[in-house]
């Protein structure tokens, strides 16, 4: 089974994010990036399908400048066989990345898609959904594990209240979630490796995509700060206050 | 304008989930209709018919809907979607994975989590989990929208819109349910309770969780945990409250042994009322807290308990 992972570029998950003084977006200018978190699960989950046996083939894609070739390299280390970059310098929105992915899909024509649910940036939580849509493929979302057998694959999903368990037919689309699994760290030899792993490049607006964004963005805050409130010496005073001053409990 | 709102209910009972999205569909203004899709779901349609400002009850009852596949629901939100200009949908795990499906099937995008309503084409929205907050404007003549609920106070049910039946019926056949393990509890959802109570890493390990039980009795709380706490193992994910997991605003939430990372905060910042109970005095929670306490979380749960 042909596995295609698609990737992104964000800012290093232990880097706070500030805004520009001008409030037209947030600041990443000399900020340290990394793979999206939930994209190196992506990764990870199928880096052990391979290595089980059920994947034959992992592509991994990522869309953006060429700054992302970054990211494909780090895939290839830990176990990718060969990288997409989409070249294109534009900001673009869910839906455009799921219609550039739905053209590779359609190149490449994997039997799997594994994405992360969500990029700790926009935080949309979208791109895996519209794919399957576009595709017209089932999706498991925000997966827990993975099990591949008779040409479905089992897909238990982190839902509000536990768990749910789905059956897909394949081809299909699945978003992982934090628990899927641990992502292991490139070892030296395996980054040299990917160093010579193929990565081809393709221009984003040549494949036929609408590029432009209908989602304008007006302005970019910081959260109101909380004020914070006053240390108490005990737990009696602390039940005290929150009876007499706070009334919230009786 | 006319919206649509898809109500969250588990074919027994309405989410609260809605009621709130119910509230952010009324700040837009227009014409509220409310989809409920799912088997069996009568009661929860006659509940849907009482939201304060929905007009309309659109009911598709069948076993395709049962368990909110995307896969059968998102052909037919988007099919009644040519009458509305907002299809607007709670950010709850199931809002978020069948709604990004209506939006490519409408080919609009999505605006994920709104906190708050501008105009009706204009939405505040989280970012980088909640260290930003973007203004975003729509240009489509549709908006597909999701709504954090902790962000909206609930509608009241105080209305009673007609029931319509749904007569299309879409069964893709492409996936299928196979098994749900729902976490069993006589303690309020998270999401819903007015009290909350989480533990951290501070709690050292899932054993003295039990330390919060007596407290979230007396309180009528739910159980919450820090992702930190979670990662340890010593509680199941579905407890989570933060950025990548449930996002709470109580009236009262007590912190005990979190550090406060960002990612935490993200998920309970809104709340009325925190309290810190931390022995570390630098722990950022602090900065967040209304109250904070000083204290071995050990000594100081024990006496909150007996002091309430």
């Amino acid at each position: 089974m042909k596995i295609l992972v698609p990737v992104k570029r964000v800012i290093d998950y232990n880097v706070k994010a500030r805004v520009k003084a001008d409030n037209t977006d947030v600041d990443l200018a000399n900020v340290k990036m990394a793979m999206n978190p939930f994209c190196e699960i992506a990764v990870e989950e199928a880096v052990r399908l391979k290595e089980q046996g059920t994947a034959t083939e992992i592509v991994v894609v990522s869309i953006g400048d060429k700054a992302c070739q970054e990211q494909l390299r780090t895939a290839l280390a830990l176990g990718a066989d060969r990288a997409i970059q989409i070249d294109t310098d534009l900001k673009l929105g869910s839906l455009q990345v799921a219609k550039l992915l739905q053209k590779v899909v359609e190149e490449e024509q994997p039997e799997m898609v594994i994405l992360g649910k969500q990029a700790i940036d926009s935080d949309n939580n979208q791109t895996g959904q519209m794919l399957a849509a576009l595709t017209n493929m089932p999706q498991g979302t925000f997966a827990s594990e993975v099990k591949v057998a008779d040409g479905k694959v089992e897909v238990t999903r982190e839902v509000d209240g536990g768990l749910q368990t789905v059956a897909l037919n394949l081809p299909a689309i699945v978003s992982t979630d934090l628990r899927l699994n641990e992502p292991r760290y490139a070892s030296l030899p395996n980054i040299m490796k990917a160093k010579r792993k193929p990565l081809d490049v393709k221009n984003a607006s040549e494949m036929g995509v609408e590029l432009t964004s209908k989602i304008n963005l007006v302005k970019v805050e910081e959260p109101a700060q909380r004020a914070g409130g006053v240390m108490v010496e005990s737990v009696a005073e602390l039940v005290e206050k929150l009876k007499s001053e706070a009334k919230v409990i009786a | 304008m006319s919206i649509l709102l898809i109500a969250e209910h588990d074919n027994a009972e309405l989410k609260l989930d809605t009621l709130k999205t119910a509230s952010a569909a009324a700040q837009i203004g227009g014409d509220v209709h409310i989809l409920v899709a799912g088997l069996g779901v009568d009661g929860v349609a006659a509940e849907a018919a009482k939201i304060s400002g929905v007009s309309k009850v659109l009911v598709a009852d069948n076993a395709a809907y049962e368990h909110g596949l995307a896969e059968n629901l998102a052909p037919m939100v988007a099919e009644l979607a040519t009458d509305y200009s907002h299809i607007l949908a709670p950010a709850t795990t199931t809002g978020k994975n069948y709604m990004p499906r209506v939006a490519a099937l409408l080919d609009v995008e999505q605006i994920s989590d709104i906190i708050s309503v501008e105009s009706s084409d204009t939405f505040k929205r989280p970012i980088y989990a909640g260290n930003a907050i973007a203004t975003v404007q729509s240009e489509y003549a549709k908006k597909v929208v999701t709504v954090r609920s902790a962000a909206f106070d609930k509608a009241e049910l105080t209305g009673s819109a007609e029931v319509v039946a749904v007569s299309s019926v879409t069964d893709a056949g492409i996936s299928s349910f196979v098994k749900q393990e729902l976490t069993e509890s006589e303690r309020p959802e998270l999401t819903a309770a007015g009290v909350v109570i989480s533990g951290g890493r501070g709690m050292q390990n899932g054993e003295n969780f039990q330390l919060l039980d007596g407290i979230a009795d007396k309180l009528g709380a739910a159980i919450g945990a820090s992702r930190a706490a979670v990662d340890a193992g010593f509680v199941p994910n579905d407890m989570q409250v933060g950025q990548t997991g449930k996002i709470v605003a109580p009236d009262l939430y007590i912190a005990v042994g979190i550090s406060g990372a960002i990612q935490h905060l993200a998920g309970m910042k809104d709340s009325k009322v925190i309290v810190a109970i931390n022995k570390d005095p630098e722990a950022p929670i602090f900065q967040v807290a209304d109250y904070g306490l000083e204290a071995d979380l050990f000594e100081a749960l024990p006496e909150l308990e007996s002091a309430l």
